[in-house]
């Protein structure tokens, strides 16, 4: 076991960890912010996806130990983020989750997307979404909300 | 789909980090970005008894222009390359690489020498930088040297790098301002690993051109019959490209031939048009 300290959605926490627990397992399972979802946990389906140091990153393939004194925000960690209301409310409104399983990564890739790219087009949307796999809406809500998002920015 | 157990200690410098690896008994692996170690590992296709990480080794962080390349070191991400924080001194070929590895989410870990010394035969580094002339720096209890790229894989996940050193970082020669590229990769989906990649540097100024092929079954392959035809101006159609391909390599089946020799020719395509 290896003691590691981080923050987590604005708390700090110091827990013991095996070296193996992934970043995802730690969070779900010993922080009990189960928002974070596994789905492939090799990288590939983005369910896992959270924000490390403020960037998105795999939770699947990060191991706990490896973030110590990192800031890590999961799905849990942005009741204050104007960005992320927004993003929730679109979601909501243009049918952008059918089961959920998804939802936790892709709304933390596609805040991204408007924070990063605030002129994306349709296509750049898609490709910068390729990350992130959806097995239930077909995309098409899910790129439309992020589109919304980014015209109200603009717009605003 | 975890890892089976391993212990894990972190270097706080590239000299430390030699120790811990020549101090292990068991069989040892460095820890950088983890994208793809992490999947090799949950997949139990690796083992690690040990993982000695160097992701907070400031040293290896480093950009440094000089005035005729880039230094590189080894735990530059592929977002900072993809974001513009290295100065461009290959006219935009490196950006456009980083940008297109990947997703997001990874290029936000993953680290360049990562991708070197794995050596994945379908990762855009190992193809991209033998096709820029890079260099290796690589440190070992015994000092450091420097490998050309072209004497660094010696196949598929195999590299020059020994278990008990550590990549410091890659030097890329800077290309001149008339200098021109094209970098071709065939996928099934954006971002899922490379089924073929063309890759071209020409360089007349400084007398430069390589052509490069990637996500083959080995290391990545230099065809130098090409890139003299291309140093030239000469077009490559993709059934020239498969006799050049013939030419170093005859055990591609006829679909990987066929993929192979039009990721050339579009890349060759594309350089030339540039
Ligand atoms: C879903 C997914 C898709 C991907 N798609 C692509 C793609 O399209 N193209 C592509 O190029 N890559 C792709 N990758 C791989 C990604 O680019 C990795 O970041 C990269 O291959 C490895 O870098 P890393 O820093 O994560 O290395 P790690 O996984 O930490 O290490 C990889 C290997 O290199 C060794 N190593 C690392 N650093 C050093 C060093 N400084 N000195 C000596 N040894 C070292 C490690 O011991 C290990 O054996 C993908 C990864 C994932 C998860
Ligand atoms: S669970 Fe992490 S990417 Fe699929
Ligand atoms: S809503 Fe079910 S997987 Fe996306």
């Amino acid at each position: 076991m290896k003691q590691v300290t981080m923050t987590v959605n604005g708390r700090s926490v110091t827990q013991l960890v095996e070296p193996r627990t992934s970043l995802a397992d730690f969070v779900r399972e010993q922080l009990r912010f189960t928002g974070t979802h596994l789905g492939c946990e090799h990288g590939v389906c983005g369910a896992c996806t959270v924000l490390i140091d403020g960037e998105p990153q795999r939770s699947c393939i990060t191991y706990a130990v490896s973030c110590d004194s990192a800031q890590v925000t999961t799905i849990e960690g942005f009741d204050d983020d104007a960005l992320m209301a927004d993003m929730r409310t679109a979601f909501h409104e243009n049918h952008a989750l059918q089961c959920g399983y998804c939802t936790p990564g892709m709304l933390v890739t596609a805040r991204d997307i408007v924070r990063r790219l605030p002129d994306a087009d349709e296509k750049r949307v898609r490709l910068e979404l390729s990350g992130n796999l959806c097995r239930c809406t077909g995309y098409v809500g899910i790129v439309r909300a992020i589109l919304s998002v980014l015209a109200k920015r603009k717009a605003a | 789909m975890k890892p089976a157990k391993f212990d894990y200690e972190r270097a706080t410098d590239v000299a430390h980090a030699i120790g811990l690896l020549k101090g292990s008994g068991g069989f040892t692996k460095i820890l950088a970005g983890g994208q793809s170690l992490g999947p090799m590992m949950n997949l139990r296709l690796a083992q690690p008894d040990l993982l000695v990480d160097i992701g907070r080794i400031e040293a290896l962080k480093r950009i440094e222009k000089t005035h005729d390349s880039l230094f590189i070191g080894a735990l530059v991400r592929h977002a900072m390359i993809e974001d513009g924080k290295a100065p461009d001194t290959t006219r935009g070929y490196l950006r456009s690489i980083a940008g297109n590895i990947a997703y997001r989410a990874v290029r936000n870990r993953g680290t360049v020498g990562g991708s070197v010394v794995h050596a994945d035969p379908s990762g855009d580094w190992p193809t991209a930088m033998l096709a820029a002339g890079a260099s290796a720096r690589i440190t070992s209890a015994n000092g450091a040297r420097s490998v050309g790229l072209d004497a660094f894989f010696t196949g598929a996940y195999s590299t020059v790098v020994g278990e008990d050193e550590v990549l410091e970082g890659l030097s890329v020669p800077a290309f001149s301002d008339h200098a021109r590229w094209g970098y071709y990769k065939i996928c099934r989906k954006p971002g899922e690993f490379a089924d073929s990649i063309g890759a071209v540097v020409i360089d007349p100024a400084r007398s430069y051109a390589r052509v490069v092929l990637g996500a083959t079954d080995g290391a990545p392959i230099l065809l130098p019959a090409l890139a003299s035809r291309v140093a030239a101006g000469q077009a490559v159609s993709i059934a020239d490209a498969g006799a050049a391909i013939d030419a170093v390599h005859s055990g591609f089946d006829p679909f990987d031939r066929q993929i192979h020799a039009t990721a050339l020719s579009r890349a060759i395509t594309k350089a030339l048009a540039a």
